[in-house]
Formats: structure tokens, C-alpha cells, sequence
């Protein structure tokens, strides 16, 4: 899937950096250096934790995909959790009724579904800004989830559908637990997105939404489509949200609406703020912070064998109150406490860093 | 640009491999089967047995079903000061699922992978634990006494580790139908039910004896509170009776929504929405929080509702039991037959670990569930044989006092799941002495 498509995007003329790389090479250099570090972290950790690591990965999907949404063109979305819907949902039925197909086709007709409900949404967003934009899209993520109910045969109402993903090749079967393998595969299909998304906000396409985002007016002048520019960045955040939620219905081998309330939503913004808005690398904190974060101090409430009340929201605060604390200290979230370090530890190097540098990380 | 693409080449071809690698076989078909891991006895120590369950704790299931697993919890720990089953304590693991199905197979994953528990005991919801069933059963693990009453708990072939408890909502229909139609034959019949098995299964043995009856079908959604466009439907149908399929929440929110319309129907309600006790907690939380308040006894007398299981303030060796447990252990948590169902749950499957015998493995504790050896507290057997995985078998029917007290109305019944006759119920029952579970 990634081999042909990541040539396309590059910009005409690549920019070398520091390594001697094009940002492309030094992209996808990292993606498989990842992509090795998971599987070696994999074998080594037992098939639970396999199901977390993997959690963190469509996690980190779907708060990057939103990260480049507000970062890059400064628009919010209260909804990304109905993209991902959208991507579980067609993931599930296309497993349920069109068992033939495999796998990466699904998630390839996921990342289409939930691109076009995108497109569909950044039509209408494009027009709207502030809290309007938001109010626009929290609707998305209370109403879309309720067709369930409209469609309860088709889309198994409240209950939503259960199946079982058979992606291992029967080569493996056996020999890998599926656990490692699903983590695998999460890893791989994110990380591939992940390099397509860096390249993408490193280059022309890039520049131009950076432009859109510190004003319209000039960068209309300069010939640039405002309104395309924004529905093509609501595309690309869905698209990554759509995969998350394909990525996770493939994990867990269900799709229910129970699973995408506003809550989700909320908290994956929230994951992007904590990590840092507008940098891939603050998704990645964001990501963890979001799947540890809470196992963590469910754990700790459970050792404290306090009572059910306290037990129950006890994570929820532990969370809030790490989101507050680090907004107030570190207003550019986790990503900027590491970046105020490095500059304070190599001061020569602070020159050479552009905010575009920045935001193409990965 | 074409040394890029040379250097580039091999490490975009590895990505793509590992993504094409998941193409040899459709994503949907069948895989080939593991190891067969049914003889072993993960969780099985010299002197503990890990147990896991879900349970909804938090969300919209929680209020009504958050104290099961208080109940079932105290009947451990009851059976572990007394020395446990063949010296071995059991080890009660509940995770909070919030009744969301996600976090249902995260927990699951994590009780089964992480904890290596030896068998689910009694996970909780019908939306929840269907996502569950086809991992437990890949796995092997033994999935007992499900906490929902659909009829896909009872699927030898396909979930042969998974057994059912309560009764199902199609043999209850089919009671509860018949009640109907025999004693408030003649009357407009409404429905209430949840938008998943609940409802559908429920309606399939309604409809056998009351299909002529019914005016209105409406359905609710768990993750919407607001039930007054169903209940203004069924006043307009015109409907003098209805058929509540609900938990307890939605119990209490149809009666107190049908109150501030001035609308009197006679609820008939299945068992897992219909104890009283419960209800009335429910009925003055909610009211509360509206700024009102309700007089339970005057919204839920002449409630008709169907159970299983003696009812908490009934005159029963079990309920002893019960009550002696709950006064040493929960005190504060009010004895409702919600706190019986999760002691009756626990009981049960205390006794299949002790029925299992000493070397006890997955395999035989499952061998134990089918073998017909499980005389559990309820007024009707249990169906579980070689080729049922059903819970309880039939029902009664009672009604709601003023006072909140029950009066049984039509005695234990017994039936089956397609289109069989009703009849009477066994009127032996063993008793906790008999039994002997523990010294």
C-alpha cells in the first residue's frame, strides 16, 4: 500500500537536512526503525501489554490526524470521534458481510468511507470558525452514532456488531500469539500513515495550510483556495481518524455506538493538547498518556481498595488534573517540555530550528 | 531523484509486505483452530482459584446492577472463611466495563491475558459480553453463568466453554405472554424493550401467545434517557397494558415518565428490570434529581413482574442464607433481590468448582456444568445438559404491594426455548443443608 504512495507527494525539489536525508528518507528511515523497535518490544512484554501497545498506536493515529487538523489550518473538532466511527463501523460490516475480502482492503475502504464523511464535514466547517466549527462538530459526534438505532438489523442497534478479524497468515498461525501479530499490524498501518501525514505537513501542501491557518486574507492573495485548502485538511484528519477506528474494531473485533460517545471525542483532544498541539511527536505522548494514564491509575485505585465511587472517578480526575498541571507549566504540552530542554542544553542549535521543522516531525 | 527511489525501495517494500502479509485469506472467513488448551488450569493454585467478571460499575447499566457483584463478593468471601472449595479461596477479580462493549473486551483481555484467570464467572450485559463470546471461546476459557437472559449463551456447537444463568428472555415471554393473555385477556398490549436481544428475544415469546394484542412496539436505546416519545406513542396506541422489556433504569424512567403524563397502564415488567426494591431506590434517585419527590409505593403497587429466584424478603432456607451473609458481610448495601442474583451466581458456580473436583482444569469444570449435577437456589431447574447451555427454565409471576413487598400471583413455571408448552415447575427444591457447600 505505502510503497507507491509514498513517492507521490514529495516535494519537487527535496530539502536535505541535517543527516544528509530528504525529509521523505529520514521519514520513512524512522517508520521502520519504529516499526522494529515495536515488534523487538513486542516479543518481550506479555499478550496484554501486545493489546495496549497496540491501543497507543490507533490512538496515535487518530490524535495525529487531529493535531495536523488544528495545528496546521487552526480549525477544531469536537468530533473526531465519528470518524472514527465511521472507519470501525465500515471495517465491521464489510467483515461481517463481505467476508472474502481481506483485510487491508477493508481499512483501505475504511480510510475512504470516513475521507468522504471528512470531505462532507470540511465542506460545511470550512465555512464556520470558533465555536461554531466546535458546535458544528460535537452535533457530528452525538448524532451520527444514534443511526445505529435507526438501522438496528443492518447496524445491530444498541448491541452494534461482533466478529472476528482473521488477518494471520497461515504461515504464522501457531507460531505468533494474535496478539503480537494485531499489534503488528496496528503498528505498521499507522506508522505508514504516519510517514504519508509527515511528508505531506513538511512539504507544499504544508506550507500552504500554514498559510491559510496566519491569515486567510494573504494567503488568498497569494493564490492559495482558502475553503479547499480547508476541506482537503478535514479529509486528511478524518482519513487518520477512519483508520484509528478500523485499526480498533480489527484489535477488538467489535463495533458498537456505546464506544463512540463525545467523551471519546473530547478526550482525544484532549490527548492532543496534553501532547503538544500540532507536532506528530506530541501525538505519540498523547497517545500514551491516554492508554497509560488510565491504566496506571486504575491500577492504583484498585491497590487502594477504595470504594466504588472514588474508584470510578478517580482516573478521570488523576487525568484532568495531569491535563491542567501541564497546560499551566508547559503550555505547548508534553512535546514542549522535551523541545525547552534541548534548547536550554544546545543553545547553537536554536537558530536552525523553524517552526516548519517543528510540525513535520515524526 | 532515482537514487531515492533505489535506496527507498527496499525499506517502503518491508512496510508493504507486512501489510500485504495479512492478505492471504479473507478477513472474514474462519480461522484455522490453536491448540487445544481446554485440559489445562491457568489460574489453579494449591490454595486460590482467580476468577474474573465485567461488570457495569459506572454508565447507564450501573444504577440497578452496580451491587451484583457486592452480592456475589460477600457469598466469596463467605465461602472462603469457611475454608473455601477443596482448600482453595477464591480469588474475585470485577472489572468496570461501564456497559460499554470496548471496554468489555479490553478488561476481558486483560483478566484473561494479563490475570490468567481461570474462568468469567457471570459477565454482565448482552450488548457487552457478545463481543466477548468468540475470544473466551478461542481461548478456551470457561465462560459461566452469563448475566443476561439472550438466547446466543445456549450455542453448543459454536461457544461451547459459554453457559447461560438466568432464564431467557423468550422462555420468560413466552410466561409472561401467557399471564397476559390469561388473566388481562381482551386488553391493549404496549411494548417497551431495549433495542438489542433484550427485546427481540423477549418479543419472540410474547408474540406466541399476545401478537393479536399488541398496539405498539417501541424501543429504547441504553445510551438515551429520554423515554417520553415511547411512552407518548404507547398512551396514544392506547395501550391499558405494557410489556416492559428493560433494566432496571429504563423500569423506573418508563414508570415516572407514564406518572407525569397521567398515564396508568399496568406495567408487566421481565425479571431483570422488575425488583422492587431496586426500583424504588431508582425511582426516588431519579425524582430527586429531577427536584421532586415520589412516593415509591404508590408508583410500583400492582406492578405484575416475573423472577426466578426467591424473592429477598420470602420465607426460604436460601434467602437464610442470603441474609446471614449479607448481615456479616455488605450490611450497609440494602438486601434487594439484585444482591440475591449476584449471591445465587456465585453459590452456583462455587458449586461446580466443588462438583469439578479436586484436580480441577477448564475441561472439567465444563464437563461439571453439563453433566446436570447444578441445583442452584431458584424455583425452577436449570436446563444446563449436553445439549443445552441454558440457565433457568421457567419463571414466576408476582405483583408489587403497596409497601414494596411481593406476592407470588401464579406459581413457578417451566418451559422451553421454541414453541413447547407451559408447565408447573418441580416443587422439590435442595436446600443450602442439603447441598452442604460448605461446613
Amino acid at each position: 500500500m505505502a510503497a507507491d504512495t509514498v513517492i507521490a507527494p514529495a516535494p519537487p525539489a527535496p530539502v536535505t537536512s541535517r543527516a544528509g536525508l530528504s525529509p521523505l528518507a529520514r521519514h520513512l528511515l524512522l517508520a521502520v526503525l519504529a516499526l522494529a523497535a515495536i515488534v523487538l518490544l513486542s516479543m518481550v512484554v506479555d499478550p496484554f501489554t501486545n493489546v495496549r501497545l497496540a491501543t497507543v498506536g490507533y490512538y496515535l493515529l487518530a490524535v495525529a490526524g487531529l493535531t495536523v487538523l488544528t495545528g496546521l489550518t487552526g480549525q477544531v473538532s469536537l468530533g473526531h470521534g465519528a470518524f472514527m466511527f465511521v472507519g470501525a463501523y465500515t471495517v465491521a460490516l464489510l467483515v461481517v458481510y463481505v467476508p472474502a475480502l481481506p483485510f487491508w482492503v477493508d481499512l483501505l475502504l475504511a480510510a475512504v468511507a470516513s475521507g468522504l464523511a471528512g470531505a462532507l464535514t470540511g465542506a460545511a466547517a470550512a465555512r464556520l470558525t470558533g465555536p461554531y466549527l466546535a458546535g458544528a462538530t460535537l452535533a457530528l459526534a452525538v448524532g451520527l452514532p444514534s443511526v445505529t438505532q435507526r438501522f438496528p438489523d443492518f447496524l445491530g442497534g444498541s448491541n452494534g456488531l461482533g466478529f472476528t478479524v482473521n488477518s494471520m497468515p497461515a504461515g504464522l498461525a501457531g507460531t505468533v500469539p494474535s496478539t503480537r501479530w494485531q499489534a503488528w499490524v496496528v503498528w505498521a498501518v499507522v506508522l505508514a500513515a504516519l510517514v504519508l501525514l509527515a511528508n505531506l505537513t513538511r512539504g507544499r501542501v504544508g506550507r500552504r495550510l500554514r498559510a491559510v491557518r496566519d491569515d486567510e486574507v494573504s494567503a488568498a492573495l497569494a493564490g492559495i483556495h482558502v475553503g479547499r485548502m480547508k476541506v482537503f485538511a478535514f479529509l486528511v484528519s478524518a482519513v487518520c481518524a477512519g483508520l484509528a477506528g478500523g485499526l480498533q474494531a480489527f484489535l477488538l473485533g467489535t463495533a458498537a455506538p456505546g464506544s463512540f460517545t463525545p467523551a471519546l471525542s473530547l478526550s482525544l483532544l484532549a490527548a492532543m493538547v496534553l501532547g503538544g498541539v500540532g507536532s506528530l511527536w506530541g501525538a505519540l505522548w498523547g497517545a500514551l498518556a491516554l492508554v497509560f494514564l488510565q491504566a496506571g491509575s486504575e491500577e492504583l485505585t484498585h491497590a487502594l481498595a477504595l470504594g466504588t465511587d472514588v474508584s470510578n472517578n478517580l482516573p478521570l480526575a488523576i487525568y484532568g488534573l495531569v491535563l491542567i498541571g501541564v497546560v499551566l507549566a508547559f503550555p505547548q504540552g508534553i512535546h514542549g517540555i522535551g523541545r525547552t530542554l534541548r534548547t536550554r542544553l544546545r543553545p547553537r542549535r536554536t537558530p536552525a530550528r523553524t517552526s516548519a521543522d517543528d510540525e513535520g516531525e515524526a | 531523484m532515482r537514487l531515492l527511489r533505489r535506496r527507498l525501495g527496499p525499506l517502503a517494500g518491508t512496510l508493504a509486505a507486512v501489510l500485504l502479509a495479512s492478505a492471504c485469506a479473507g478477513a472474514g472467513s474462519t480461522p484455522t483452530g490453536g491448540a487445544d488448551k481446554a485440559d489445562s488450569a491457568p489460574g489453579v493454585t494449591d490454595d486460590k482459584v482467580v476468577i474474573g467478571t465485567h461488570q457495569p460499575l459506572t454508565g447507564p447499566a450501573a444504577p440497578g446492577y452496580s451491587t451484583i457483584s457486592a452480592g456475589a463478593r460477600a457469598m466469596y468471601s463467605y465461602i472462603n472463611d469457611k475454608g473455601g472449595i477443596h482448600g482453595r479461596k477464591i480469588d474475585y477479580r470485577v472489572e468496570d466495563d461501564g456497559y460499554n462493549p470496548t471496554r468489555t473486551v479490553e478488561v476481558v483481555k486483560k483478566l484473561v491475558l494479563q490475570d490468567e484467570v481461570f474462568a468469567i464467572v457471570g459477565g454482565l450485559g448482552t450488548p457487552t459480553h457478545s463481543k466477548v463470546v468468540d475470544f473466551l471461546n478461542s481461548e478456551r476459557v470457561p465462560d459461566l453463568l452469563v448475566a443476561s437472559g439472550a438466547l446466543r449463551w445456549d450455542d453448543v456447537a459454536k461457544s461451547p466453554t459459554t453457559f447461560g444463568f438466568q432464564v431467557d428472555y423468550t422462555r420468560e415471554g413466552k410466561i409472561l405472554g401467557s399471564h397476559i393473555r390469561n388473566n388481562l385477556g381482551g386488553q391493549k398490549v404496549g411494548v417497551l424493550h431495549q433495542n438489542d436481544d433484550v427485546g427481540r428475544d423477549g418479543m419472540k415469546g410474547l408474540d406466541q401467545f399476545i401478537a393479536d394484542a399488541v398496539v405498539s412496539r417501541q424501543p429504547y436505546d441504553p445510551a438515551n434517557t429520554d423515554v417520553l416519545p415511547q411512552i407518548t406513542a404507547l398512551k396514544n396506541a392506547g395501550a391499558q397494558v405494557v410489556v416492559c422489556e428493560c433494566v432496571p433504569a429504563f423500569t423506573a424512567l418508563a414508570i415516572l415518565t407514564s406518572a407525569r403524563l397521567g398515564y396508568k397502564p399496568q406495567f408487566v415488567v421481565s425479571s431483570i428490570g422488575a425488583d422492587p426494591r431496586t426500583l424504588a431506590g431508582l425511582l426516588a434517585d431519579f425524582a430527586k434529581r429531577g427536584g421532586t419527590e415520589v412516593s415509591a409505593g404508590a408508583l410500583l403497587g400492582g406492578l405484575i413482574g416475573a423472577g426466578y429466584l426467591p424473592d429477598a424478603a420470602a420465607d426460604d432456607p436460601w434467602i437464610t442464607l442470603f441474609k446471614e451473609v449479607h448481615q456479616k458481610y455488605i450490611p450497609t448495601v440494602p438486601l434487594t433481590n439484585t444482591v440475591v442474583y449476584g449471591m445465587a451466581q456465585a453459590y452456583t458456580f462455587a458449586q461446580a468448582l466443588k462438583e469439578a473436583g479436586h484436580d480441577v482444569t477448564r475441561q472439567k469444570i465444563i464437563d461439571t456444568m453439563t453433566s446436570g449435577a447444578l441445583k442452584g437456589p431458584g424455583l425452577t431447574p436449570f436446563a444446563f445438559g449436553p445439549d443445552s447451555h441454558s440457565g433457568y427454565t421457567g419463571a414466576y409471576i408476582f405483583k408489587v404491594n403497596p409497601d414494596t413487598s411481593t406476592t407470588m400471583i401464579a406459581a413457578p413455571v417451566v418451559t422451553d426455548r421454541e414453541n413447547g408448552p407451559i408447565k408447573p415447575a418441580p416443587t422439590t427444591r435442595k436446600t443450602p443443608t442439603e447441598i452442604a457447600l460448605v461446613r
